[in-house]
């Protein structure tokens, strides 16, 4: 059951922020934060930036195309950087894949 | 409860991924600037009697409850100087007939928001209008891993057979579960069970948390001190779970301070980053506070908004930083890191909230108290003094024990 939970993250994934994970601009002290239970983290700039585009629906490999044209970096650094930081993610309980509706 | 926020564990993460705990990041300890979470006690009314209730003794009766249109006015307020996340506890915080209309509120301020609940006057019907008004996340209480120690200690028929049944809808809802269970003597034989429950109800996380000692717990410390060696087993058992779980279940332990040698870091440190609203408004640096005598706490119904009574009011500030304590605290090392420990604990067990918390070796008072918490544990005075609005019921004899 807790299985659901484990994404792997590969390019073909398009993961989403859980239901009980919310990226949030704070106003008060002008940061990004992440609202979980029983924590506020902060990410930095470029988590908060793949995260923006983690909605479910785009891919991981619709990401990694995207940021290469943004950045002019070669694919695959990019590819191999924001796979382990969705990773990262992912074991922490901030990313869960979009799934199809069961019932 | 253990501190809300920014314990040293999460911080002390990979940095790799990005990722920092944000009170590690800003600290609030300069500035006092306002917390990122916030605690409402919607109510002292509960169903339950849990003999070590962390509501005061003198409880605030149902008719001088904020009214929905003050909970909302405080929730907007909370939201507009930075708080981040609201808990909503009690008492039973499902007791309050608009608690569905609080979170939905809550939400459209921009509070993220938690419960923390007894869970036995939830029906799914009620927990899916949570979920769609907004609700974030869902701690449930636990009092053992079956009915026999658990409905006993809560004082409750068929409570524990409610919970489970709630738990199973809070996930079937898609909502992220905390398994909140209380040990003591007389359930911690049960840890290793209580483990097993919460990774057979797909929980996210467990709270682990052992009696703290003040008000009711206080009242009923004979019954439920546990020994060392429970303690030092609970810790091994834990320890190996916490482990073999990684990534399945997350597991958040506290250890009871009687048996540590340095007190708890309470609250954080007092008036630095938590604060709670009492039934009635009080705004207050913990929710034992109130059973510290002479010191006055300020209302949301006062004419002060709630930042200038987090910022200024006197109760705050009382026991605010380092500059109130006296020896051995003063001139401890450990001042800016622990501050001298638990007030209420303090003024409990030694009659004077400036004085250390005898949880602490360096306190006069320690080495007495120890003992007689080691005595209390060893002599098997079982019977249990149920927490109600009358000052407490003591359970019948013959009850208790199998």
């Amino acid at each position: 059951m807790a299985l659901s939970r484990n994404i792997s993250v590969s390019e073909a994934s398009r993961p989403k922020l859980p239901r009980h994970a919310r990226l949030k601009f704070d106003e008060t002290r002008q940061v990004w934060v992440i609202l979980a239970p029983e924590r506020v983290l902060a990410p930095d700039e470029i988590a908060v930036e793949v995260l923006q585009l983690c909605d479910g629906v785009r891919s991981v490999a619709d990401m990694i195309d995207q940021l290469t044209v943004k950045y002019t970096a070669p694919r695959e650094a990019i590819a191999t950087d924001v796979i382990a930081m969705l990773q990262d993610l992912a074991d922490k309980g901030f990313l869960t894949e979009a799934r199809e509706q069961t019932s | 409860m253990s501190d809300i926020l920014a314990d040293g564990k999460a911080a002390g993460t990979a940095p790799s991924d990005g990722l920092a705990v944000l009170e590690s990041q800003r600290s609030t300890a300069e500035t006092f600037g306002i917390p990122l979470a916030v605690l409402a006690e919607l109510t002292h009314r509960c169903p339950l009697q849990c003999p070590y209730c962390s509501n005061p003794i003198e409880l605030d009766r149902g008719g001088s409850e904020l009214t929905t249109e003050e909970w909302k006015k405080v929730l907007s307020e909370l939201a507009e100087i930075g708080v981040l996340q609201i808990h909503f506890s009690g008492g039973e915080p499902t007791a309050r007939k608009d608690l569905v209309e609080l979170v939905q509120h809550a939400t459209d301020v921009g509070l993220y928001s938690n419960l923390i609940t007894s869970a036995v006057l939830l029906t799914k019907e009620k927990l899916s209008a949570l979920a769609d008004a907004g609700l974030c996340h869902v701690q449930i209480s636990f009092q053992g891993n079956e009915p026999m120690v658990a409905d006993r200690v809560a004082g409750l028929k068929n409570a524990h057979e409610k919970k489970i049944e709630a738990a199973k809808w809070t996930r079937e809802l898609d909502l992220p579960l905390t398994v909140n269970a209380v040990m003591h003597r007389q359930n911690l034989h049960q840890l290793q069970d209580i483990i097993q429950m919460a990774v057979d109800l797909d929980a996210d996380r467990l709270e682990v948390a052992n009696v703290q000692y003040y008000g009711w717990a206080l009242k009923n410390r004979a019954a439920l001190m546990p020994t060392l060696e429970q303690i030092e087993e609970s810790s091994r058992i834990v320890e190996e779970a916490a482990t073999r779980l990684k990534g399945i279940l997350a597991i958040d332990y506290v250890v009871p301070d009687y048996y540590a040698l340095r007190p708890k870091k309470c609250m954080g440190g007092w008036g630095r980053q938590f604060f709670n609203i009492s039934p009635a408004g009080k705004v207050l640096p913990c929710h034992a506070a109130e059973s510290i005598t002479g010191l006055e706490f300020e209302s949301v119904r006062s004419n002060h908004s709630i930042a200038w009574i987090w910022q200024h009011s006197e109760a705050f500030n009382r026991y605010r930083g380092t500059g109130w304590m006296k020896e051995p605290c003063k001139s401890c090392e450990f001042r800016e890191i622990d501050f001298g420990g638990c007030r209420c604990q303090a003024f409990a067990l030694t009659g004077d909230a400036g004085n250390t918390d005898p949880a602490c070796t360096l306190s006069p008072r320690h080495e007495e108290i120890f003992k007689q918490a080691e005595r209390e544990a060893a002599a098997h005075q079982d019977r249990f003094l149920y927490r109600n609005f009358a000052g407490g019921t003591l359970e019948t004899e013959g009850e208790h024990g199998a």
